[in-house]
């Protein structure tokens, strides 16, 4: 059986760096950091008091009334869907909603409904939470409220593995069309989790940066001054399409999906595997995948969050597993790191490099680890010919997948 | 308190809960059939209701509750 080719048609986003792919874009291009102090009441007995927040609340693209029923995580990736399928040029044809599915996860879900009404019950009782808690908080919430909003018949879709949901979430977005389940998948990834106990149970772990005197420059992989994460809120989500779909309908194609894969460490809960086994197999599985030359996958859109352990790993495994050819950057030096979304927004940003022939920069890196032995845009965007590209998430769990994307 | 103030308090309750024009509320329109209220709206409504009025509304009072003016009916009776 021939397998279908799946093409990228649509993008959506809203982030710290913009209400939109547009924003997000250009603030990346321009090496700009989205991290800045939380000055929230709450975030002052933290030992972290850095994030970064979005550009544009969703407070002032939905309506009131609707937000009362949406966890932040699912209005954002409302707003990020009605986005890519507009961009698409599906908002005023859209496919057959039969052929119309869903993939879009995150990472930790609706924490932040399940805490503050948790906070009612404690001071008001029970007869005061809100009826909306249970569609606010459940993980597949995101997922229905965009298969709600954009009338999706053939399946909704939810996707949690952590930091690689995003990935993971489009990964299987590429299952579906492959195996002919749908013509069309919004698939992506959604996370809003700004809020002290996330906050706190992540610097437990110490996972996180407490670089908290200069929140620009606490994201900062591959330097030798990392000192964790730095947590970031947002949605990313694109519209696949079968590519004789797209082309039926002549679509712009921005991309091709070529190939996935996904592998798992079974090794431990938090730790990546330590010589990285897993995420080897997962970019060898999406090399294969892809059916492309490893030498065209001239730029990889890295993982890499800042933290002292898996930014290294990843440089080892890219090595073995694509070479040492590929320019990398790290967009998580500007718009933190999204969690549940970072895959999808990455993805985003790796279509866009290919499309336009630019990697955008790896900021702070001003001091490279001398285990940084691969090529990286540091500092400023920079220009080629970029006729593939990868994008790698990992996730807490030991989840681990590659996406690598080509020239249309 | 009159009817008039009932339903000018269910009004304010109504459009802070599921953004209804205070201007459509009146004793004779259906809160699912003429203002749109779901059934989970509807429970932010008695819940926000018996808070402003000092009532009990029971779950099982609520089906009996079709329009405004039976929410205003039970909520005089009550207070």
């Amino acid at each position: 059986m021939s397998r279908p080719d799946v093409v990228v048609t649509g993008l959506g986003a809203t982030t710290p760096l913009g209400g939109d792919v547009a924003s997000t874009w250009d603030g990346m291009l321009a090496g700009r950091s989205g991290v800045g102090a939380l000055t929230q009441e709450w975030a002052a007995q933290l030992p972290v008091r850095i994030a970064a927040e979005l550009a544009v609340d969703p407070s002032e693209v939905l309506d009131r009334v609707k937000l009362r029923r949406l966890d932040r995580s699912e209005a954002i990736a409302i707003i990020a869907a009605k986005q890519a399928w507009a961009d698409a040029g599906l908002a005023d044809a859209g496919p057959d909603p039969e052929r119309l599915a869903v993939s879009v996860g995150s990472g930790i879900g609706g924490a932040t409904t399940l805490l503050a009404q948790d906070d009612i019950l404690e001071a008001s009782g029970p007869r005061r939470v809100s009826p909306h808690t249970i569609p606010m908080l459940m993980p597949n919430g995101p997922a229905a409220w965009v298969g709600l909003e954009l009338g999706a018949k053939a399946g909704v879709h939810t996707v949690a593995s952590a930091c690689a949901t995003g990935a993971e979430a489009i990964a299987l977005g590429l299952d579906i069309i492959r195996a002919g389940r749908a013509d069309v998948v919004v698939a992506g990834g959604t996370e809003a989790v700004i809020h002290p106990l996330p906050i706190a149970g992540f610097s437990s772990m110490r996972a996180m940066s407490t670089r908290n005197d200069e929140p620009e420059r606490a994201s900062r992989p591959w330097d030798s001054g990392r000192d964790g994460f730095v947590l970031g809120e947002g949605a990313g989500l694109v519209i696949l399409e079968r590519a004789d779909h797209a082309a039926a309908r002549g679509a712009r194609v921005y991309a091709r999906l070529a190939g996935a894969g996904i592998t798992s460490d079974a090794y431990d809960i938090v730790q990546p595997h330590a010589e990285g086994e897993g995420a080897i197999r997962a970019i060898a599985r999406a090399v294969a995948d892809a059916d492309v030359a490893r030498t065209d996958i001239v730029h990889v859109n890295a993982h890499a969050t800042s933290t002292p352990v898996g930014d290294m790993l990843e440089i080892g495994a890219l090595r073995q597993a694509v070479g040492d050819h590929p320019v990398l950057t790290a967009t998580k030096s500007m718009t933190g790191h999204l969690l549940g979304a970072a895959g999808a927004l990455e993805s985003i940003a790796t279509i866009l490099a290919i499309r336009d022939g630019v990697i955008p920069p790896t900021i702070n890196l001003d001091d490279p680890d001398e285990g940084l032995t691969l090529d990286v845009a540091a500092h400023k965007a920079r220009h080629m010919e970029i006729p593939a590209a990868l994008n790698n998430a990992f996730g807490f769990g030991g989840h681990n997948v590659a996406l690598v994307f080509t020239r249309p | 308190m009159t009817r008039d103030e009932i339903t000018a308090g269910l009004a304010e309750i109504l459009e802070e809960v599921a953004g209804v024009n205070p201007d459509d509320v009146a004793e004779g329109k259906s809160f699912t059939d003429d203002l749109d209220v779901d059934s989970l709206s509807m429970v932010e409504v008695v819940v926000a209701a018996e808070e402003k009025f000092g009532v009990k509304i029971p779950d099982n009072e609520v089906q009996n509750l079709k329009t405004v003016g039976d929410a205003v009916s039970y909520i005089e009776a009550q207070s």
